[in-house]
């Protein structure tokens, strides 16, 4: 293992450096994806082996700063990062061989791959990382590399100013992190991670609690937990499609590792219920609004970013209902849980980051990410029209897909609440469920809109008329992810014994031989009577009743063939004008939720000087009400610009004033010192 | 021995939801006609009606992609899929370990989804229409049947479909119906109407533009798409219809194999669906249909229906 991990480091560390050195655009192209390509196939089979391994693996290597070591430690929870982040990225690295064409002659091509390996290494470092100080280095040079990498196109209009407040978000994450840290160091005056799981040196009551909050917030930030979403929607689009593939599909996957390492691992499992209830409401919160306001983006790329979230949303429900479970002493049900939610993890990696690369595609194109102006891509695009259709399935969370296997194990596991023992709780987790079934819900409505605008009916534009289909690399990057989206459906008997290994040693339970009944074929938490699933019979009994009603419409039929025509218009013919829009599409669904939404609506029109019953020109405007970013996050600016214009008279700009600072300090620190 | 008794079961309860479905769809249209003073069509009139189509040319709108002819497939395959997972005349389904009820319910929203999309692919703006109305009703329709579901699955003790119905069949002499399973049929009965697109929220016999959300997804269907369309809407119905008189009236089911037992539970299944199938042509006739901005309201009473039956059941259980 320890020659793969070196494999890996080494491909990632080639792949960002030869690219640098020639300045041939195709051998740039191939240095730096072929590098991280085989990156990411050695984190594959470490990622597996790390999880079959039963002693972790270690690695350390000293430095001259005090309490930094290199340490790196591939236990099954960062060997299951690992394995997600390397699928990941070897999807996007092929993917982008064909992708970078786009910004060829604008970007460097070079630079683009080389700060790709650069970010994937980090990331797969940051799982690693086994020394606090060592993590928190990781982690900043994962967000550096993420916001230059978000300003590529810093020409465009708006993609600066999302970097910027990508850049100050993840910023106020890593604070709330290095607190949670040096909380830690405070007790253990270590920064090893060894030293902050060891149960001798738990922190006290008090500050459990707080650390709690600081590492809740602080990966929150990253992980786009509402309400510290508001960056995710602008910078995730902002990047190239493969970038925000891997930003959305594992970079926020990170924080979640954060969380769990922090609460499981650090604190020992040990931790009051409403910990875990904080994280199931939040979670609720964030797969609701998520989704709510994935409805009203037409910016397919923006709207796959709200998708994040909501996903987020559900993971954390899993994650929650594990601690809270755990919290009671009921051990299986905190792995079933805790299973949900990586299993989740894992799918939304798939299949968020191949509707970004799907979205790539179409704007590869089409140059456009407006939902508005596709349309009849299907006939134009079939592959990745197909493709993006598994990936649309699957978080939709329709069976047999994989996105519907770990809903429905985070399901049974807000059902299995009639086991604890407040009848609060008994409550609020179906409650939870239900919240859950309406994201799923909407989920279905949002990607019958993004696919079916987007690919069906008649192109809306004249680059959707003419759009062609992708090169095969971005295609073949697309089919891998639609394929993993499949298998990790239909063959949850490979998958869960895998997770188990990660949650036995987080909960104390194993539970894999209990989930699988039937030789691995049926999915059954707790006993086959109380619920079961078996996605691979129920691909089956689709496909059987699919084909019994082919066979009768071929008996009945007689080999009638079907004739086209032009669909029926009440007598003229049908435009692209008269489709249904996104927009439209979604009205309902804005009118009944109100509330939420709080829609304003501008209309201006103009009337012919003759009568008022003739327009000569109208103007039709509609918002949604930005909330959070006007309530919570304005006053915040405007404070702080406030506080920061009042400041502004200690900084007159004198460079004897400022002389006189230094001395005031350096005196005062004597005293103090003294 | 046992294998071939379960693949015979499976085989009988897929030809019972293809053959029965037509007629309770016939059966609520007589009994709307007669409540009418009309005469009506013959209640075999579905059967004949599906026959033709599928002998039928049809015709495809030139503007469409494969999900427009690959729909109906979907759609077909999945409500059948989910009408095959719970218990039809005999408790214990053979095929009831490949899903519980959540997986029913998804299956089906696996086909509202093509539905939807095949309501837009035609590119006339009655299809998007109806797809945006199908989207709106089934989100707000879903929450209410997860949480009237849990209610019920909380009273068994497990969300197995099998189990539920096995279980309050065997309570024979515990006729009376808990509070809590009221609520939880009423609100079920709700998402039904709502689901099968029946009168207050949607209305099957008509082509009014401005009151449909099923008929104007189908609109560019025809031949034997639209046969199979409107069998799997049928049998959708059907599905729904079981599923309250088996968990909330399971009286008389089979709860062992034997054939007597079996012959009696589909007797008194006919007869039970039947019964309901009457309920809602008379609830089709007595109401109007609602505004489409009303409907949330109905099903957010569904949604409170349901989450009162939880409380109840938690708290008269003690």
């Amino acid at each position: 293992m320890t020659a793969l991990l070196t494999v890996l480091l080494a491909c990632y560390l080639l792949g960002g450096l030869l690219p640098l050195c020639t300045t041939r655009l195709y051998l740039q192209n191939v240095f730096a994806h072929g590098c991280a390509a085989a990156a990411g196939v050695a984190g594959l089979v470490l990622g597996v082996a790390g999880l079959l391994s039963t002693a972790p693996l270690t690695l350390s290597l000293a430095s001259n700063i005090p309490q930094l070591t290199f340490a790196l430690r591939l236990d099954p929870l960062a060997a299951f990062f690992v394995l997600t982040i390397s699928l990941v990225g070897l999807a996007a690295s092929v993917y982008a061989y064909g992708y970078v064409e786009e910004f060829s002659g604008r970007v460097s091509v070079g630079l683009l791959g080389s700060l790709l390996n650069g970010f994937l290494l980090s990331m797969t470092l940051v799982v690693l990382a086994d020394n606090g100080f060592f993590f928190l280095i990781l982690w900043e040079v994962m967000s550096l590399l993420s916001y230059v990498l978000v300003v590529t196109e810093h020409e465009k209009p708006g993609v600066r100013e999302a970097g910027l407040f990508y850049l100050i978000m993840t910023h106020v994450g890593t604070a709330f992190i290095i607190l949670t840290f040096l909380i830690f160091f405070q007790e253990t005056d270590s920064f090893s991670f060894e030293a902050f799981r060891h149960p001798d040196q738990q922190l006290p009551e008090g500050l459990r609690s707080v650390a709690f909050f600081t590492a809740l917030i602080g990966f929150g930030a990253k992980a786009g937990i509402v309400p510290l979403h508001v960056w995710l929607p602008y910078a995730h689009p902002a990047a190239p499609s493969h970038i925000s593939a891997l930003m959305s599909g594992v970079m926020i996957k990170t924080a979640i590792y954060g969380l769990i390492r922090v609460y499981f691992d650090f604190m020992g499992g040990v931790f009051p219920w409403w910990w875990g209830f904080a994280l199931l409401v939040l979670g609720t919160v964030s797969a609701l609004l998520g989704v709510m306001y994935a409805l009203m983006e037409h910016d397919l790329k923006s709207l796959l970013a709200f998708h994040s979230v909501e996903n987020i949303g559900i993971i954390l429900l899993g994650i929650g209902a594990g601690m809270i479970f755990h919290t009671y002493g009921l051990h299986e049900l905190a792995a079933l849980g805790l299973l949900a939610g990586l299993y989740h993890t894992i799918n939304h990696a798939a299949f968020k980051a191949l509707l970004f690369l799907g979205a790539g595609a179409l704007q590869f194109a089409t140059h456009t990410r407006h939902i508005e102006e596709y349309g009849g891509l299907l006939r134009r695009m079939p592959w990745t029209g197909a493709f993006f259709l598994v990936g649309a399935v699957s978080i939709a969370a329709l069976p047999p897909t994989n996105g519907f296997v770990s809903e429905w194990l985070v399901f049974q596991s807000l059902f299995l609440s009639f086991q604890l023992p407040t009848l609060f709780l008994k409550l609020m987790l179906p409650i939870a469920a239900a919240m859950l079934a309406l994201t799923g819900a909407l989920a279905l409505a949002c990607f019958a809109k993004a696919f079916g605008i987007s690919f069906l009916a008649q192109p809306r534009s004249t680059q959707a008329r003419h759009a062609k289909e992708v090169p095969r690399s971005m295609l073949a990057g697309m089919g891998f992810l639609a394929g993993l989206c499949v298998v990790l459906g239909l063959a949850p008997m490979l998958v869960v014994p895998l997770l188990d290994r990660v949650t036995a040693p987080l909960t104390g339970a194993a539970i894999s031989s209990q989930v699988l009944a039937l030789d691995g074929w049926v999915v059954a938490p707790v006993t086959v009577e109380f619920s079961s699933i078996s996605t691979p019979v129920l691909a089956m009994l689709l496909v059987g009743a699919g084909a019994l009603g082919l066979l009768m419409a071929r008996l009945c039929g007689k080999g009638l063939r079907a004739r086209y025509y032009k669909t029926w218009g009440c007598g003229l013919n049908l435009t692209p004008r008269m489709e249904y829009t996104a927009t439209g599409f979604a009205q309902p669904i804005k009118q009944v939720f109100e509330t939420i939404y709080q829609p304003t609506v501008k209309l201006e029109q103009e009337f012919l000087e003759q009568s008022k019953y003739f327009i000569k020109h109208q103007r039709f405007e509609s918002h949604i009400e930005p909330v959070f970013e006007k309530y919570l996050y304005q006053p915040v600016v405007a404070l702080m610009l406030a506080t920061a214009d009042r400041l502004r008279i200690i900084q007159a700009g004198s460079l004897h004033l400022y002389l006189t600072y230094i001395f005031v300090t350096l005196v005062l620190l004597l005293l103090w010192a003294g | 021995m046992q294998a071939i008794i379960h693949i015979v079961l499976v085989i009988l309860q897929l030809a019972l939801l293809l053959t029965l479905s037509p007629f309770v769809v016939g059966l609520i249209r007589k009994v709307k006609a007669r409540l009418q003073c009309r005469r009506g069509a013959s209640l075999f009139q579905p059967y004949a009606d599906l026959a033709k189509l599928f002998r039928k040319q049809p015709v495809i709108s030139s503007t469409t992609s494969w999900i427009f002819t690959a729909a109906p497939y979907i759609v077909f395959a999945s409500t059948i899929a989910a009408g095959l997972l719970m218990p039809v005349f005999v408790s214990h389904t053979p095929l009831n370990f490949a899903g519980n009820i959540i997986a029913l319910v998804y299956l089906l929203a696996l086909g509202t989804f093509f539905l939807i999309l095949a309501g837009l692919d035609a590119g006339s703006a009655f299809g998007g229409m109806g797809s945006s109305r199908e989207a709106i009703v089934a989100t707000l329709a879903e929450p209410a049947m997860m949480l009237s579901i849990l209610s019920i699955a909380l009273t068994a003790g497990s969300t197995n479909l099998s189990t539920i119905v096995h279980q309050s069949a065997l309570m024979e002499g515990d006729v009376v119906a808990p509070p809590a399973h009221l609520m939880a049929l009423a609100a079920l009965f709700i998402v039904t109407l709502a689901e099968t697109g029946r009168v207050p929220v949607d209305n099957p016999a008509t082509h009014l533009e401005l009151t449909m959300i099923h008929e104007a997804m189908l609109l560019e269907y025809s031949g034997r798409y639209l046969a199979l369309m409107e069998w799997a809407a049928g049998i959708k119905l059907l599905v729904f219809l079981t599923l309250i008189v088996n968990v909330f009236a399971p009286w008389g089911i089979a709860t062992s194999l034997v054939p007597s037992a079996i012959a009696v539970g589909l007797l008194v299944y006919l007869v039970k669906v039947s019964a309901l199938a009457i309920v809602i042509g008379v609830i089709e006739s007595m109401f109007a249909k609602l505004r489409l901005f009303r409907v949330p309201e109905m099903l957010g009473a569904a949604f409170i229906l349901s989450l009162l039956a939880l409380v109840f059941f938690y708290t008269l259980k003690g």
